[in-house]
Order: C-alpha cells, then structure tokens, then sequence
C-alpha cells in the first residue's frame, strides 16, 4: 500500500495502480476517451492528464498511465491541467468536427472549438486510440482490423482496405469504439460491418436471431465446443 | 514474370534464412521487397500463414515505412532526392524534367514496367547536390539537360 494526496486528499491505495483508477475510486472525474476496463491503458487520448509533483518536479502525465507512488502529490484541476486538456480537446474536434461524443464532451468541460485549427474532412470519427484494434486482437482474438499508415495518412481498417477476410462479425471494435467511428448496421438475420455482410444464427430454442454464424464457428474452433451447443442463445440456456 | 508457385518458395526461404523469428519481421519484408521490387499482396498473406502473424499486423509494418512498396515497382526505381541540398539545387526541376520525360508523376511506374519514380529524403551525399539515385547507381550534381541522356543507358 502506498499513500499519497490528490487534489488535497490523503489517499491511500495498492502498489502498481494507476492514478486515473485511485481518482474514480474516490469519486474524481476525470475525462477518458480510450480507457476501458477490458483494454490495458495507453494513453491515447490524452484527455486524462494530470498534474503530478514529485520530489521538486511537476510535471503533466496521463494519469491511465502513471503508477501511484508515495508522497505524490496529483492536482486534476489545476489550470495548467486545464489548459492542456483543451487544447487536447480542441485538436480533437478539429479531427473529428462531426463527431456529436466529442461535442457533448467539450460542452460539458465548458470549452469551445478552437477557430484556427482547420478542421479535418477526411477522418470520420476516429481518433486513433486504437481501442477497436487492441479489442479485436487482446480480447477476441481475431486480429481482422489494425491501424495503417503514418502521421495524417493513419487510419483503422482491414488489411489492404478490403473486406476483411478474418473478420468474425462480432461487433466488439464498434461497441468499444468511444467516437462512435466504427458503424455495424444489424437487420434481424443480417448484419454488416467492415464491408462484409453476416448471416446471423437463430437461437435453437426460442428462434431470436442472437450472433454471427462465423463468430460461433470460431468460438466453437478455439475452444473445442460443438456447434450444436452453441447454437443457443444466452436466455434459453 | 514469376509465377504464383515460385513466388511462395521464395518467401519460405527467406522466413528460412531468419529461423522463422517473429522480431526479424522488417527485414524479411526487405528481402521479399528486393526479391520482387515491392511486397505483393500474395506474399504479405503467406508470410502471415507460415509465420502465424496476423495480417493487420504485417500491413501496419508495410504501410509505416516509406521504404516499403506495396504498388508493383518497375524494373529501375529512380530516387530524385528532395532534401534540403538538392531542393535548394533544383531537384524539383529535375523532377519536372523526370516527369516529362517518362510521362508518369511520382510515386507512378511506366506502362512499360521499366522505371518506377520515386521522391526520397536526403540519400546522405549532400556536397554531389542535386542527385539522383537510379537502381542503386548515384548521379551527382545532375542537371535537366543530362536527364534523356542518363535514362537511356538504363
């Protein structure tokens, strides 16, 4: 156990945590857009700095990063905190101008799109966290979308901008993805994402159309289950 | 041309040669690079099967650095060099002239697969400013009017 002060109070929590997870612990809110429970951090956003004085030296550090350490001292409102986290936020609209998330957002922060950075038009929604690439990869285990290119030329998609071959349909890049970039469209025995249309399974009992027929080939691949098991879905089971 | 067949052997040897290491993966995409002048789609695919890399992951590597290909090059790569020596010497005049000439823009290969033309940064001679560097050959302090003569040796 370590014990330090954030914004004034004597906090004390386990060695090896981050500072954003202490602050939400004890009710701080501090903005995030690519921190998520099932995705270790990285720091891509860079919403969530902080200020943190140790020993003689404050410096700004993203706080989904930063290890508790004793006697640190970590100010999340400060205006230099401030500061920074508007301009993060204005560069971030002038990216995504469309995206209503990052509006809502910077109202609610109170700060305004900053007039002289001209605003993209090429880059929909996304802000490169790479939360959607790190979900499919870590968490699914598919690793069908990734990040390609360089400086403005970055841009999330399957291998080669085509259709993803490896895709499994499972949706998990557009339920994670925090700007709302990543869209899959769903009828009841369809669903389209990444240019590919899939056939979706109804459920063996009830007969509700409830995943993709290629997810459960896959999850019935990795973990040796029959495909008949699976073909249930999750309330009749 | 090579055939699909040979093009497979090739890229197993070089996975090969690097005993399969996962870490050595830029420089099996230079060598499948100066077997085939660029990386072929076919060749990415194949390099993810036999080495149990995802694809994604191989593309993000192609597509970050400059010096990898994935449009089919010509048989000479000619590299107008634009950093600060030769731009302040007139490379982009060279490579108006380059452009004429061949009837292609940069970053275009002509139909006759022969030369593909290439902006590079710095090639690291800046005292032989302007230079060009054509398959591998440097030549310095070129001028526009020496731009007909010097394509036609190649």
């Amino acid at each position: 156990m370590v014990s330090f002060i954030i914004d004034g109070k004597k906090v004390e929590a386990e060695a090896g945590a981050n500072v954003l997870q202490v602050a939400r612990k004890y009710g701080i809110v501090i903005p995030t857009l690519c921190c998520h429970e099932s995705v270790a951090p990285s720091g891509a956003c860079r919403l969530c700095v902080v200020e943190v004085k140790k020993g003689k030296r404050t410096r700004i550090v993203t706080s989904c990063l930063y290890p508790v350490d004793e006697g640190i001292v970590v100010e999340t409102k400060t205006d230099r905190v401030l500061n920074v986290r508007r301009l993060v936020m204005q560069l971030l609209m002038a990216r995504c101008p469309e995206s209503e998330v990052l509006k809502d957002m910077a109202k609610e922060m109170g700060i305004e799109p900053q007039p002289a950075f001209h605003p993209d038009t090429d880059k929909g929604k996304c802000v490169l966290c790479r939360l959607c690439v790190k979900a499919c990869e870590d968490v699914v285990g598919a690793s069908a979308i990734g990040l390609s290119g360089r400086g403005k030329n970055k841009k999330v998609g399957a291998p080669f901008m085509e259709d993803s071959k490896t895709c499994i349909g499972c949706g998990a890049c557009a339920y994670i993805c925090p700007t709302e970039h990543i869209i899959m469209e769903s009828t009841d025995s369809k669903r389209k994402i990444w240019g590919r249309t899939f056939k979706m399974q109804p459920c063996d009992k009830c007969g509700r159309y409830f995943a993709p027929v290629d997810q459960l080939k896959f999850i019935s691949d990795k973990t040796g289950t029959p495909m008949t098991e699976l073909a249930v879905c999750m309330s009749c089971k | 041309m090579k055939t699909a067949k040979a093009k497979k052997i090739t890229v197993k040897d070089i996975i090969k040669k690097y005993g399969g290491d996962k870490t050595a993966m830029i420089a099996i995409l230079q060598d499948v690079q100066e077997e085939f002048r660029y990386l072929p789609k076919a060749a990415l695919s194949s390099i993810s099967k036999q080495m149990e890399v995802p694809l994604t992951r191989i593309y993000e590597i192609a597509t970050f650095y400059n010096a990898f290909s994935l449009k089919q090059r010509g048989k000479n790569l000619i590299e107008v060099c634009a950093g600060t020596a030769c731009h302040v010497q007139g490379a982009a005049r060279l490579m108006d002239r380059m452009e004429r000439d061949l009837a292609i823009k940069c970053g275009e290969t002509t139909k006759d697969k022969m030369f593909s033309l290439e902006e590079v940064r710095c090639l690291g001679c800046c005292s032989l400013a302007p230079v060009v560097r054509i398959s591998g050959n440097i030549h310095p302090n070129l001028t526009q009017d020496e731009v007909p003569k010097i394509l036609k040796n190649y």
